[in-house]
């Protein structure tokens, strides 16, 4: 996945259909757009005088020629989208006409046919733009799911833009174009280039190769001129996959990117990174990928550069062709390219570049995604549309990990450890007996059922009574002392009835009563302190946002889980702590606690140690409870009432219905791996402690 | 003798404290904690599960909300809960006599045709005139979830055959017989359209492919085209007869229907084809009502799931758990007893030795989800597409092998266990004393001998306990089965009668993913809920059953083997 793509050349050919003025190529014939389509059989080279041209892309033989149907002289030109392959052509006379390539793919005798056409999705009659009597010498179109907007400007630097409103004509089923004026506020400066986003708000405006204006095209306002003089003499600008991105190539090799983003109140044109050539030299031409976030640079003296820029990385930087280069295009798999150089020919090269989204820095490092205020760490790693740009940040998932498996311990490593602390120490050995096969029980349970049941019944009771979960927390304690201590003073008959080491059995009724106890008083007490509800206290007063399913949850319900796997390794570890040491401590006169503390807990020290690394490492690989009692919202929050998504869950989820040798696919078993990795330590460092451990004991 | 209060103290706090003892105290709560927590949840699961089969009794009353007419209300109670007077002050309502909290109940209402919900809360305060009317009847349907209601008229064919205002007795008898006749009908078609019908077409598709793996070869002889032709030919026309029998049996079920009054009071018509089960709770007796918990439970565990799994028995999850177990525990039985051996009784102890131990103890703390995404980019994708391409090249492009099922889940899940079995195993050996194994190395037995007759026949118990935890943890382990064979629902099983009987390479269901999926991805959770309390019962008490006995079997041994060493 972090090998770096390759590029090889297959084959190259005279241009196509070119007219030539003896040395000189033909003004009119030459090459304003080059494409190819889905298979990568086909290419389309659109000449300046509109004439297209069909060829093999691996050979360069003429497929079919086709004459626009428009009069006068072409004097613009623009593409919707590589993807939809709708042009605009403006001749002189004020007129536009939209066309589209096309490909039907048929299987004569089994074998794959694709014949290119020409179709006019509004009608072979010329659009009437209204723009004056001066001729368009530039033209940008955006076409939507409900309107389209054409801006031109005229050769006496005028700018224009036409809105247009699509209906469908209920009788014939065409669609209607119903024009809209829209006036633009005055701008400074000759303008070079116009470009118009995806969402048909911002109309981006180049002029004097240095000052890029930005219009918004819905309160026909100038929202923002930047001066580009820190970037340089801009050479080149387009769009990235999806429109909003705005890629600029300045004179010396450097294209970096901006779009549109709200800072505070305002909208803002942002930039996010950039790019530099290798050699340097003047970017000529800027062409995206059609399914993906990357794009390709040509440079001056044949060199190319591909970059993604998400992932904010270079993948390719050589020169693959001799003499400058006039025309690129990447096929819609980006598995192939075209070049077109200056002397006339075609060069045809495969690209291997299959995971390009893939960075250190995509993975572990803030990114400024498209659209957002600031550089973020942020999981998304699919959506319904297609210029959707992946967002691969392992940062909260690891996060989410963390912060499950931290709230887990921190239930279980408190309980785990004094449990086994008594289990093995003060308890009695017919007690022991019975309560070892309970714990081991417990771990048996199968994880599913405690996910269900904290997310179907622990998550709605928590909410309910969240405060009697704090109040458990301080009465438990309190009760667990305050019957000890009263046990203590009670006359030594009744005492002696429970002999040594069962008193945990009496334990048991006094915190089932004191929980309960609790739990029934918390309504009250919420009535007192948080006018009736914690949850609405925490959210409004503290501004805590609360989610049902939540961390809490997860920290019980995998503490829970954690429990018996703390408990069992860490009470063996305390109970294989020879009695000679104990008993010599208790011969010299300490207490049983002191005994404990200073010298048996001090000796098995290394062995809960590894009991906790053990512990941790199960809360962090643990899938079904995390799934199951959390929203799974992939968020970096260390708010305990909101939940997260862990890697584990993350692989559940999304595994099943990633596209097997995707990038999304590669990425979530690189996940697995992190996480292997991750118990693989922890449970290394465990084991290895305590077979020194076991080994020390052997010789005591 | 009087003493002020002080001296009465046997020790005093101060002492108390000092003695190190509310330390001991805190530690034995732990403990405590922890078992209460464990059998508190066993008990939560057990009491919430037991309940799903008991016929609840239904219950009429007027539903008053202060503003509204009151209305008529029918149904079972299924759960309650305590509200605050805040929360009920928010939607402008309040509680009686101004206490802090009102009670609210959980009625199922059912009619989902007619209501478009199961479910409704009810404050408990706002109802009257509760009754529990003897004619209430609860109707398990096949679509729709529950129907309560009252027993109109009963009709077979057009012709009205019972009425339940003149005759009720007979009239419910009557009812009772046509959902007998209607259910024997379902069945009898279930079993030509599963049976009969599926083997048709399951041979169809074997023909299919077996023509396509001798175009393949290019052994595709006219000869061989007409054979196939003719075989194919012959199980169409047995299909269209099945065909016409089924049409008939139809047009049989959907002779009868019935009229039921809902609590509304509108009259609605069922056919009897829909009905699973109809009962009057309130009218049962003891002893029918535990007979009726008891045909209950026998449809949870023995039938198939109706309903997108919300209704009806888990059958085919109890199936493919269980063998998948089996599957799983003879792959991994073998494998890690053989591995124990070599571990204990052969390989010299030292550094590969522990490299290994710690190996093992590792694979036991790798999280189940990496062995899923291991099973599923080894197994499935590699091994799996690997087979395919060499045995099943007929039926590509869609994967025979090279999908997941249950040969990849239950070696996924045997790799998962290994550790189980081979600590248990070596501990199980480690165990038996070095005078056994010396006292028959000196009787002239062979190594291999003294393993075999000696070593391992005292080992078995050790071997079955670890075999039995790993079946325990297999049974429970969901996360990799959901990327390398489970589905929530399997058409058919993956042992029938088609040939050849084991579907290795088919999708199964699973109880441990049935309660993911039911409780989590269905779309009536409320409905589902008490099912899936069910589900988790029965997965817990297989689970505990299996690990008591490893434990007994353990403890056992240790007993046997500490006499042993004196």
């Amino acid at each position: 996945m972090f090998v770096s793509a390759s590029i090889e050349p297959v084959n190259s050919y005279p241009v196509p259909a070119l007219e030539m003025d003896g040395d000189l190529q033909n003004k009119t014939s030459q090459t304003i757009m080059l494409a190819m389509e889905e298979q990568s059989e086909v290419a389309l080279r659109v000449q300046k005088s509109g004439a297209m041209t069909f060829f093999s892309v691996n050979d360069g033989t003429i497929l079919l020629n086709e004459a626009l149907p428009l009069s006068g002289a072409i004097t613009a030109f623009d593409v919707n989208t590589q993807a939809s392959g709708l042009m605009i052509f403006s001749n002189n006379q004020d007129q536009a006409l939209l066309v589209k390539h096309s490909y039907k793919v048929t299987y004569p005798a089994d074998v794959r046919l694709i014949t290119p056409q020409l179709v006019y999705p509004y009608g072979e009659a010329p659009l009437e733009l209204g723009f004056g009597e001066s001729t368009i010498q530039d033209i940008t179109l955006r076409d939507g799911e409900e309107a389209m907007v054409i801006a031109g400007v005229n050769s006496e630097g005028a700018l224009q833009v036409n809105r247009y409103l699509k209906e469908i004509d209920f009788l014939s089923d065409e669609v209607v174009l119903e024009q809209e004026s829209v006036n633009l506020p005055s701008i400074a400066g000759q303008i070079n280039q116009v470009e118009i986003d995806q969402t048909m708000r911002w109309l981006f405006v180049l002029a004097d190769q240095r000052l890029l204006h930005v219009i918004n095209l819905e309160d026909e306002s100038l929202t923002q001129t930047i001066t580009l003089d820190s970037v340089g003499t801009i050479s080149s600008m387009a769009f990235l996959l999806g429109e909003n991105s705005l890629l600029i190539g300045n004179t010396q090799g450097q294209v970096s990117q901006w779009f549109m983003a709200r800072q505070g109140e305002q909208w803002r044109l942002n930039m996010a990174r950039s790019f530099v050539l290798e050699n340097k030299s003047a970017v000529q031409t800027i062409v995206s990928e059609q399914r993906r976030k990357g794009f390709y640079v040509a440079g001056e003296d044949g060199h190319v550069a591909v970059y993604h820029s998400t992932a904010h990385r270079s993948l390719i930087d050589e020169k693959l062709v001799d003499g400058d280069i006039s025309m690129l295009s990447v096929s819609p798999r980006a598995k192939d390219i075209l070049i077109e150089t200056k002397q006339g020919n075609i060069h045809h090269f495969k690209v291997d570049n299959e995971h390009p989204e893939i960075s250190w820095n995509s993975m572990w490092d803030q990114v400024w995604y498209e659209g957002y205020e600031k550089p973020e760490y942020i999981w998304q790693s699919s959506s319904s549309s297609n210029d959707f740009e992946p967002k691969y940040s392992l940062v909260p998932l690891a996060f989410g990990t963390l912060k499950g498996a931290f709230y887990a311990m921190l239930l279980a490593a408190p309980l785990a450890i004094a449990g086994a602390i008594y289990t093995a120490y003060f308890m009695a050995p017919a007690l022991r007996r019975k309560v070892k096969p309970i714990i081991e029980l417990m771990e048996a349970l199968p994880t599913v059922i405690l996910g269900f049941l904290a997310g179907l019944a622990l998550a709605p009771f928590l909410e309910n009574n969240l405060l009697g979960i704090f109040a458990v927390l301080i009465v438990l304690p309190v009760a667990m002392l305050a019957f000890g201590f009263s046990w203590a003073n009670l006359p030594a008959k009744i005492r002696h009835l429970v002999p040594e080491g069962w008193d945990v059995v009496l334990l048991i009724p006094v915190i089932i009563l004191a929980g309960w106890f609790a739990i029934d008083i918390s309504p009250s007490i919420e009535v007192f302190f948080f006018n009736g509800s914690m949850v609405d206290w925490l959210n409004n007063d503290l501004g805590v946002s609360f989610s049902q399913r939540n961390a809490l949850i997860v920290g019980l319900a995998m503490g829970f889980a954690v429990i018996p796997t703390i408990f069992s390794i860490a009470e063996d570890a305390i109970f294989s702590v020879p009695k000679s040491l104990s008993y010599g401590s208790l011969a010299l006169g300490a207490t049983p606690w002191q005994t404990m503390v200073k010298v048996v807990l001090p000796t098995a020290s290394p062995g809960i140690f590894s009991a906790l690394m053990i512990g941790m490492g199960r809360a962090v690989g643990e899938t079904m409870i995390v799934l199951m009692a959390t929203g799974n919202t992939p968020i970096t929050d260390v708010n305990i009432f909101e939940g997260m998504r862990t890697l584990a869950a993350n692989i559940a989820v999304e595994v099943p219905e990633s596209e097997v040798g995707s990038t999304h696919y590669r990425i979530l078993f690189l996940t697995g791996f992190v996480l292997f990795l991750f118990t693989f330590i922890f449970n290394t460092a465990a084991e290895t402690v305590r077979q020194r451990l076991r080994t020390k004991y052997g010789q005591l | 003798m009087k003493n002020s209060m002080n001296m009465n103290l046997n020790i005093s706090l101060k002492d108390w404290v000092k003695s190190g003892a509310p330390f001991i105290w805190l530690n034995a709560g732990a403990v405590a904690i922890s078992i209460i927590m464990v059998l508190g949840l066993m008990g939560f699961i057990a009491s919430k599960g037991l309940v799903h089969f008991w016929p609840a009794a239904i219950v009429q009353a007027q539903y008053t909300l202060p503003g509204n007419e009151a209305v008529n209300i029918v149904g079972q109670i299924t759960d309650s809960e305590m509200v605050s007077a805040e929360q009920l002050l928010a939607i402008g309502l309040k509680t009686p006599n101004g206490a802090i909290e009102a009670k609210r109940l959980l009625l199922k209402v059912g009619n989902r045709d007619v209501y478009g919900g199961d479910f409704r809360w009810v404050l408990e305060h706002h109802l009257t005139q509760q009754t529990l009317p003897q004619k209430a009847m609860a109707i398990e349907r096949r679509e729709w979830g529950n129907f309560y209601g009252f027993l109109g008229e009963v009709f077979e064919g057009t012709n009205k055959v019972a009425d339940t205002k003149e005759d009720d007795v007979k009239a419910w008898q009557v009812f009772q017989s046509k959902i007998e006749r209607a259910l024997t009908i379902h069945d009898d078609i279930m079993d030509i359209q599963k049976g009969q019908i599926g083997s048709i077409n399951y041979k169809i598709e074997r023909l299919r492919l077996e023509e396509r793996g001798l175009e393949l070869d290019e052994q595709l002889t006219p000869k061989e085209v007409a054979r196939l032709q003719s075989e194919r030919d012959a199980l169409n026309a047995q299909y269209a007869v099945h065909q016409i029998t089924l049409s008939h049996l139809y047009e049989e079920l959907e002779r009868d229907h019935f009229t039921a009054t809902e609590m509304t009071g509108q009259t609605v018509e069922i056919k009897m084809s829909e009905v699973v089960r109809a009962f009057r709770p309130n009218a049962m007796t003891a002893g029918e009502k535990i007979s009726h918990y008891f045909s209950k439970l026998g449809e949870f565990l023995g039938s198939d799931p109706r309903e997108a799994n919300t209704e009806g028995g888990v059958f085919p999850a109890i199936f493919g758990t269980v063998l998948m177990v089996i599957l799983m525990a003879i792959m991994v039985t073998p494998l890690g007893v053989v591995a124990a051996v070599y571990l204990r009784e052969y390989a010299k102890q030292g550094f590969t030795t522990r490299v290994i131990r710690i190996a093992v103890n590792n694979l036991a703390g790798v999280p189940s989800i990496v062995y899923g995404v291991f099973g599923l980019g080894f197994f499935v994708y590699f091994l799996g597409g690997t087979i395919d391409e060499l045995f099943f090249p007929e039926s590509l492009p869609s994967p025979t092998f090279g999908t997941s099922g249950l040969l990849w889940a239950s070696i996924t899940l045997a790799l998962l266990t290994l550790p189980v079995v081979i600590v248990a195993t070596e501990e199980g050996l480690a165990r038996i004393p070095r005078m056994i194994r010396e006292g028959s190395l000196a009787l002239g037995a062979t190594k291999w001998e003294t393993l075999t007759r000696v070593i391992l026949p005292m080992a078995s118990p050790a071997m079955m306990t670890g075999v039995i935890l790993a079946v325990a943890r297999a049974a429970g382990e969901v996360a990799p089965l959901m990327l390398v064979g489970v589905v929530k629902l399997a058409p058919t099983l993956p042992l029938n009668g088609n040939y050849p009987f084991l579907h290795l390479d088919q999708k199964f269901m699973h109880l441990g993913f049935h309660i993911y999926d039911v409780g989590f991805q269905s779309p009536n959770v409320e409905a589902a809920r008490p099912l899936v309390y069910a589900t988790a019962l029965l997965l817990v008490i297989v689970i505990a059953l299996l690990n008591l006995s490893a434990i007994y079997i353990r403890n056992h041994l240790r007993e046997k083997y500490k006499s042993l060493e004196i």
